[in-house]
């Protein structure tokens, strides 16, 4: 096992004028579990296979336990990956499969069968050894790939997207299984993903990137509750963070649902910003009339008129579109389209109890949890209330 | 579907264009059997089965000489062209360099190059090189002939392998060469195969070459020495010889068709990455 240290490290490939990766800085600790997450395209495939040694690093040190391995081979840096399209060995069984690497090592006979055996068990493929590739369904495959990776003694794991193939139910099965093999075997693991389910319940820390550059590397709590900024906000969640314009004048905070008062320090750190992005989590938000009255004046409480209603047995979600002006909804659709979400960004959504009554084409009266939210400056997108001691907490309700 | 009268039609043609072709075949496995002057006894089978003409035909040195020449010179040719297209094909799938595309387009045109036109001047440099009238003097020609046809096929195969295999490989703690070895030419035998046998049929099949090349029973390969053949007096056609040395030459063809047949159908990289 060994530690892993990205320092400023950047990749430009030849012919493209902005860095495919820049500037990254990443210590992942040893027996640690790092995820990558980010849009399509951000760079996390690229990070991960100059890790491993098979694209060259432009610029930036990487570091293996203490040894700086930029020039060394894939073959000496004692790495193993899981690649997104599995890569098995079609001419050979499912045992040699895995027992390939030991064999490139020279592993005595018994050696590479004891190991074998002992990683065919834990991810149940025994059997199975004497099959081909091609006689495996995808689950298989992927299970395969993982025991060539697991049966060696690398210092680190990489997997580029291992699930991504995978059918939900199969997704939610591997996703429960590698999480025991990691907490099992404590080894340090590098975990490149799409998924937010696998991002938010896998690792121990989420390195979150966007075009080359990473934005946030926290623990999956603090990422959905600290966000950094608009775009990590907006990644992060299912559903998505709400997003309203927002102006201040003083202390006064307005919505386009209300307004209420913020406090001095708040109204300090805003100051200069004449329009700003509020974002609120849809589970912030409640009917009103199913609170009790202390609650009800913590937050502050309005009426819109509901626009559709997804009922889902445990909870629901109401929709409610808004008017938002230029300044606010550009940089919203900018986010929209780099997330590839088709959401429309100028509606709310908000998660309601199910035990709500609210319906469909009717005002409801809602109510929105002021301690919970977020301020962001919409040029640069920097969430104004990150790390405000008490966070977001400190806005008083009107 | 397709309607029963089309799967008939399809038949008929089948069969049409297999009788067409496998006719001259057995006309010529017949003929050498028949005995003497049996081979005008205007039918299409022998009067009486004889083995005299395999006989006559391994009795003449002309021949065996001519055999272990023919078999030699291919083998040789085979491996050698093979091995180096091998490399140079791997070299052209996955390296980007300076030259590639010239690399490839001259190959295509040395192998479209007329063979007559070469004769002349291999006949003549090969005198003053002193390899006229030996193996090596088949083989490279042999060789240039054939390294452009088996560079482009292998080149082929090569690159539907995919790059992540190999990768795979070396992340596991492969050298580059283990990882071209145990990955990749494994997974390029159907390649290998194709291009083995094109190259081998060229040169065992190759008269222009081997009759202009060679002056004596040192290199001169079968197809050029059945010209050589006589028969039994001056009077005589050999025809019936011919047709016994003729068969025994296809015999190594069919063998390895029917070897090789069933890797280059076999689609090996099946099963490789996702499904
Ligand atoms: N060999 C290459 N040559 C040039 N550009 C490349 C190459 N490989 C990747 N890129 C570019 O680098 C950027 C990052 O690619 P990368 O594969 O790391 O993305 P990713 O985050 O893994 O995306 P995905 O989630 O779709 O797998 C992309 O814009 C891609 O076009
Ligand atoms: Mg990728």
């Amino acid at each position: 096992m060994a530690s892993i240290r990205l320092e400023r490290i950047t990749k430009r490939f030849p012919g493209a004028d902005a860095p495919a990766v820049d500037s990254v800085d990443l210590d992942i600790a040893d027996g640690e579990f790092v995820i990558l997450v980010g849009p399509s395209g951000c760079g996390k495939s690229t990070i991960l296979r100059m890790i491993a040694g098979l694209e060259d690093i432009t610029e930036g040190d990487l570091y293996i336990g203490d040894r700086r391995v930029n020039d060394l081979a894939p073959r000496d840096r004692n790495l193993a990956m899981v690649f997104q399209n599995y890569a098995l060995y079609p001419h050979l069984s499912v045992y040699e499969n895995i027992a390939f690497p030991l064999r490139l090592h020279k592993a005595p006979d018994e050696e590479v069968e004891e190991r074998v055996r002992r990683s065919a068990q834990m991810l149940e493929l025994e059997e199975l050894l004497d099959r081909k590739p091609s006689q495996l369904s995808g689950g298989q495959r992927q299970r395969v790939a993982m025991g060539r990776a697991l049966v060696r003694d690398a210092d680190a794991y990489l997997f580029d997207e291992p699930l991504s193939n995978l059918d939900a139910k199969l997704r939610g099965q591997m996703r429960t299984e590698i999480s025991r093999i990691q907490s099992q075997l404590g080894i340090t693991t590098v975990y490149v993903t799409h998924d937010q389910i696998e991002a938010m319940t896998l690792g121990d820390r989420v390195a979150v990137l966007r075009k080359g550059v990473l934005q946030q590397v926290a623990p999956p709590r603090e990422l959905y509750e600290q966000p950094v900024n608009l775009f990590v906000a907006g990644f992060i969640g299912s559903p998505p963070m709400n997003f309203m314009p927002a102006t201040v004048s003083g202390t006064t905070l307005e919505l386009p649902v209300g307004r209420m008062e913020i406090s001095p320090d708040m109204a300090n750190r805003v100051a200069g910003h004449e329009v700003l992005i509020a974002g609120i989590r849809p589970e912030h938000f409640e009917d009103a009339n199913l609170l009790d009255e202390d609650r009800r004046r913590r937050g502050l409480v309005f009426s819109e008129r509901i626009d559709v209603i997804e009922w889902l047995g445990s909870e629901q979600y109401a929709y409610i579109p808004f008017e938002a002006p230029e300044q606010v909804r550009r940089p919203l659709e900018e986010l929209a389209t780099e997330l590839d979400s088709e959401q429309i960004r100028t509606q709310l959504v908000v998660t309601l109890d199910a035990e709500s009554r609210v319906a469909e084409g009717e005002p409801a009266d809602l109510w929105l949890d002021p301690s919970r939210m977020h301020l962001f400056d919409p040029e640069s997108g920097e969430n104004l209330t990150h790390g405000s001691g008490v966070d977001a907490r400190t806005l008083a309700s009107a | 579907m397709r309607s029963r009268r089309t799967t008939v039609l399809w038949a008929l043609g089948g069969l049409a264009i297999v009788a067409y072709t496998i006719l001259p075949v057995l006309w010529i496995v017949s003929l050498s059997f028949k005995e003497g002057d049996d081979i005008n006894n205007r039918k299409f089978f022998p009067s009486e089965w004889s083995l005299d003409n395999y006989r006559t035909v391994f009795d003449t040195s002309l021949f065996t000489s001519a055999l272990r020449n023919s078999v030699g010179i291919s083998l040789i040719a085979t491996v050698a062209s093979v091995v180096l297209a091998t490399l140079a094909a791997y070299a052209i799938a996955r390296l980007e360099f300076k030259g590639k595309r010239w690399v490839l387009s001259t190959a295509l045109a040395i192998a479209m190059f007329p063979t007559v036109a070469l004769v002349g001047p291999l006949f003549d440099m090969w005198r003053s090189l002193g390899i006229y009238d030996t193996w090596l003097g088949l083989i490279i020609p042999y060789m240039s002939f054939t390294l452009p046809l088996a560079i482009w096929t292998l080149s082929a195969f090569f690159r539907e392998i995919p790059w992540e295999m190999e990768q795979a490989a070396q992340v596991d703690g492969a050298t580059p060469w283990q990882a071209f070895r145990k990955v990749i030419v494994p997974l390029a035998a159907p390649g290998v195969a194709t291009a083995s046998i094109l190259v081998f049929f060229f040169a065992w099949n190759d008269f222009v070459f081997g009759i202009s090349l060679t002056a004596t029973d040192r290199a001169r390969p079968v197809p050029a020495a059945l010209a050589f053949f006589t028969g039994e007096s001056f009077f005589e056609q050999p025809t019936a010889a011919i047709s016994a040395a003729a068969v025994i030459v296809t015999i190594p063809v069919i063998v390895l068709v029917l070897i090789f047949q069933r890797r280059i159908v076999a689609g090996l990289t099946s099963g490789a990455v996702k499904g």
